[in-house]
């Protein structure tokens, strides 16, 4: 006989919800007239998140004592909420902007899509509670299969199905190694609770920091930090733009936060290696993100680049290791997150008017032909780059802040010289948006005018909002930050 | 509240003219009024600000970020009260020419110019260092785009040169503020006590040296100041580069007094350097826009001379020099800006013989520039005498090189309104290059008032700026 143990429904119940819509999704595959099917897995989808975050946000209020719960396998509390809060928000834009971009030309699978995505971030809402190694693991493919199947919908399009095998195969490569890593610490302390690791491992058993050095590895490959970035551009590139947008910035946001809790919940006794690991990634990510960014004429690919380089800011904020570290994570995530999923939202508009790849030459004229996308664009882009525009501005303050405080003057200059740099590809958006002289605008467009896209032009609104609103409402949300930091032990 | 709505107003009615579909009309002429309005609302706090008291007037404090003590605090002294006059005066002026020469897609051009003008005040009056951080920050993200979209044909370069170099010195800025704001325990300007770190105190100035500019930090100069439209040179060089002077006198000299005076011949021998090398490259440039750029970097140099003397005499000179070079170099550039549209051109090589036939243009640059270059009775000549006394009682040497470079802008200057102005006629100057219209005269005219009355009275600000008139000790006291 199985002892099973007590269920908290509640504490999954964001998960439960996202599941539901997901299954539903998937029977209208079957049942729903293929006219409607597209509108059906939207409704669907649109549902599935906003219940998904109302039940988030009920989480977020009734959990402010944090504790684990389930055999001890997956954390309720505040950290975990803010986390599916944000997902759950990513999910709902990227419903939006899929109903109008995903295989638009075929038509076929849309439903299974929506189905897809529900499931992923069902998924990403259970890896950032996960309390345990064996749940962090199967949370974790659990995502990426769904991400890895969400890459290559397209499959008529040679790119969308590259851009799944090669997610694939390197994606395996970092769950192994963060499997790996996983059976060396368990094998080092005979434990897969993060909590119980923590005070059974030995600060100088050279099985466990090896094991920590492969989840590390692990991880850093789903944040796509360098060095272990080599898939980002590609997959970036190659992916349906809307999968795209989603994997920027939801991904990113579930990797640093289940990486926080692991590192600060199982591993503080090594925090004097791990923290001078992350410095040594973040450098690492700065610099190739930005200095790659530089030559890219693919807007999808400069994007990727960038988001590799703010992987270096978000670890610089990990690197502190503290409680201003946590907060300046979570603050950062926001506005980046908004601005991420925008700035792919536009360029897939732009490569469904053009019906070819977005480069610095064809979005030429973008500016003054769709005056709102284009204003939304280098709101994005000034904002990127930490100029007081939106959130990314006081999201840099933050991070920078909390190394100044953790000592590390060094890696403020680092991060300040590393932002230099990225201005350059991030105006030369707006230079090529805006600034282009007549003659270089006769850009061929496939013909008309270009498609109405209200769902796209409401989900690039709400990145706005976010990301504008996030500079001005700094307080309310480091308020929520720091409540969620509460349930890391410090 | 006054000074909120100063900072807002403009903002708020840029956001009306980016989302509302007004006609090109509706939109120049809203633009204008708000900026008129702005002036208005300047007036108003002038007449109301107390200059016998000491201390920040009109100040408001709102939450921002409240667990690393960084507030929304702004207010004004009483050099910042000029400077915010300088500021919506200029940017009425120059926004008016924008409408008056009618300026391609007026919804753009002209809701930039307005959050300009929000964003410059806002740096003028920003009492929180991050909050002075953001300002500084945003003033730039207009001027890229109004001299990318709507420079001459070199734009592109030009806006890149600027962008790179000034952003290069603002975010070393940032990280000398977070060092600074970390050890005092607050961001606050008013509240935060002195520090004594170089490294923080060479972060600010070098974001202050590149913006104002000084040598050799001005390399990026030349090239922006002849590629934008003459209305935004006109601000470039007449507002924002203040916002440079203005910071070392608010935050490097204020808030780092041991650093200031360990660097201090440093500091005045770059601010000579530029006075002179400018005066000295004035004197060669082939075109008005380029003489007027380069005094602009004299004159840049000139005040950094006076607020780093240190002295009563200095500051009061700088001060009255900030706003007085301000109005000249806008209306001087503007100027620049109606000869370019008569003539297609301001290379003198072209140019000569104007005057002939256009008596209102030519009162009125010959106006401007004597008054430039200082001739006796006029404001700018009050601020250079009381920079150079200032900087005497430093030591005597610097006002030796500060006299020469004076006597360097006479001639670049008289050269520049010979070459306009008399001499034979130029062969782009037709007979149809008429003179200055209504319009035109209806925004040059004003400035030129202003400085006419600075020089009447230029006590008014020179005696107007520090509380009590002692500004070494405000210095001292950290204003409060």
């Amino acid at each position: 006989m199985i002892h099973t143990p007590h269920v908290d429904w509640f504490s999954i119940s964001t998960i439960l919800a996202l599941l539901g819509a997901s299954f539903v999704a998937l029977l209208g595959a079957v049942l729903v007239p293929r006219a409607v099917r597209r509108m059906f897995g939207c409704a669907v989808a649109v549902l599935g998140f906003a219940g998904g975050l109302v039940t988030s946000v009920w989480l977020y209020v009734d959990s402010a004592n944090g504790h684990r719960v389930i055999g001890d396998a997956f954390y309720r509390d505040r950290w975990t909420a803010l986390g599916q809060i944000i997902v759950c928000g990513i999910g709902l834009v990227t419903a939006l902007v899929a109903a109008e971009q995903i295989a638009h030309r075929t038509d076929d699978h849309i439903a299974e899509f929506f189905s897809l995505l529900l499931a992923c971030a069902a998924g990403m809402a259970f890896f950032i509670g996960s309390a345990n190694l064996m749940v962090m693991f199967l949370s974790l493919e659990w995502f990426s299969i769904a991400l890895y199947v969400m890459c290559a919908i397209d499959y008529d399009v040679e790119g969308s199905l590259e851009a799944g095998l090669k997610y694939l195969v390197v994606g395996s490569f970092g769950s192994a190694a963060l499997l790996f890593g996983s059976a060396l610490v368990y094998g080092s302390t005979n434990r897969i609770g993060f909590a119980e690791i923590a005070h059974a491992g030995h600060a100088h058993d050279t099985l466990l920091v090896l094991g920590l050095a492969m989840v590390i590895t692990g991880l850093g490959f789903k944040s796509s930090a360098a060095p272990f970035h080599q898939w980002t551009p590609d997959v970036y590139e190659g992916a349906p733009t809307p999968v795209t947008a989603f994997m920027s910035a939801a991904t990113k946001v579930a990797a640093f936060m289940l990486a926080f809790r692991v590192l600060r919940t199982a591993f503080p006794q090594d925090a004097h290696l791990w923290t001078w690991a992350l410095a040594g990634i973040a450098i690492a990510s700065l610099a190739v993100g930005n200095f790659a960014a530089l030559v890219q004429r693919n807007i999808k690919r400069m994007l990727a680049y960038s988001s590799i380089s703010h992987a270096g800011f978000l670890l610089i904020a990990m690197s502190a290791a503290s409680a201003l570290g946590g907060r300046a994570m979570l603050y950062y995530l926001v506005p980046y997150s908004a601005m991420a999923f925008g700035s792919f939202a536009i360029v897939g508009a732009r490569e469904r008017e053009l019906n070819a790849p977005v480069t610095l030459d064809n979005l030429a004229g973008f500016g003054w032909e769709r005056p709102f996308l284009g204003v939304a664009m280098w709101f994005f882009m000034f904002g990127f780059a930490g100029l007081p525009l939106t959130g990314g501005f006081t999201g840099k303050f933050y991070v920078f802040a909390a190394a100044y405080r953790h000592g590390w003057a060094w890696l403020v200059v680092v991060g300040v010289l590393a932002t230099l740099v990225s201005l350059w590809y991030y105006l030369a958006v707006v230079r090529a948006m805006y600034m282009r002289t007549s003659d270089e605008l006769r850009v061929a467009v496939a013909g008309g005018s270009p498609p109405h896209e209200p769902l796209l032009h409401a989900a690039v609104a709400i990145c706005m909002v976010v990301s504008v609103g996030s500079l001005f409402a700094v307080q309310p949300l480091i308020d929520l930050a720091r409540h969620a930091t509460s349930a890391i032990p410090f | 509240m006054i000074t909120t709505v100063l900072i807002w107003l403009p903002i708020a009615a840029a956001i009306v003219v980016w989302v509302l579909p007004l006609s090109r009309y509706a939109t120049g002429s809203l633009a204008v009024l708000v900026s008129l309005a702005e002036v208005g609302v300047w007036i108003e706090q002038a007449f109301r600000f107390d200059f016998s008291k000491h201390g920040l007037q009109f100040s408001q404090r709102g939450g921002w970020i409240n667990d690393l003590h960084v507030s929304y605090h702004v207010g004004v002294y009483g050099f910042s009260l000029w400077l915010v006059g300088l500021t919506v005066i200029a940017m009425a002026a120059c926004t008016s020419y924008g409408f008056w020469v009618g300026r391609d897609r007026p919804r753009a051009y002209f809701g930039l110019m307005l959050f300009l003008t929000g964003a410059t005040v806002g740096v003028f009056v920003a009492q929180d260092l991050l909050l002075f951080y953001a300002f500084f920050e945003a003033m730039l993200i207009p001027l890229y785009i109004l001299v990318g979209v709507w420079g001459g044909p070199g734009r592109l370069g030009a806006t890149i040169k600027f962008f790179i170099y000034t952003a290069a010195g603002s975010l070393l800025m940032l990280a000398a503020l977070i060092a600074y704001g970390l050890h005092a325990g607050t961001f606050d300007l008013v509240d935060g006590a002195p520090s004594f770190s170089r490294w923080i105190f060479l972060g600010f100035m070098l974001a202050f040296v590149i913006k104002a500019p000084l040598f050799p930090f001005h390399g990026w100069l030349p090239e922006t100041y002849r590629e934008a439209p003459p209305e935004v040179t006109a601000v470039l060089s007449g507002v924002i580069a203040k916002a440079g002077t203005y910071g070392m006198l608010r935050i490097a000299i204020t808030k780092l007094p041991e650093p200031t005076s360990y660097y201090r011949t440093l500091i005045l021998a770059l601010a000579a350097a530029a006075l002179v090398y400018g005066s000295l490259l004035a004197f060669r440039a082939p075109d008005l826009r380029g003489v007027v750029a380069y005094s602009s970097l004299a004159q840049s140099g000139l005040i950094a001379l006076g607020l780093f003397s240190g002295t009563n005499l200095g500051y009061d000179g700088a001060v009255l020099q900030m706003v007085a070079h301000g109005l000249v170099s806008t209306a001087l550039f503007l100027l620049a800006g109606t000869v370019e549209r008569r003539t297609t051109t301001d290379q003198f090589a072209l140019l000569g013989g104007m005057a002939k036939g256009r008596p209102a243009l030519a009162t009125l640059l010959m106006t401007c520039g004597i008054i430039s270059l200082a001739v006796p009775g006029s404001a700018n000549f009050a601020g250079e005498f009381l920079i150079l006394a200032g900087v005497f009682q430093r030591a005597w040497w610097w006002a030796a090189i500060g006299a020469g470079a004076i006597v360097l802008a006479a001639m670049y200057m008289l050269r520049a309104i010979s070459a306009v102005l008399h001499q034979a006629r130029g062969s782009v100057v037709t007979e149809e290059a008429l003179d200055l219209r209504l319009g035109e005269l209806s925004l040059i005219v004003p400035l030129v008032a202003g400085l006419l009355f600075l020089s009447a009275w230029p006590a008014g600000v020179s005696h107007h700026s520090f509380a009590g008139d002692q500004p070494v000790q405000s210095v001292k006291g950290q204003f409060r």
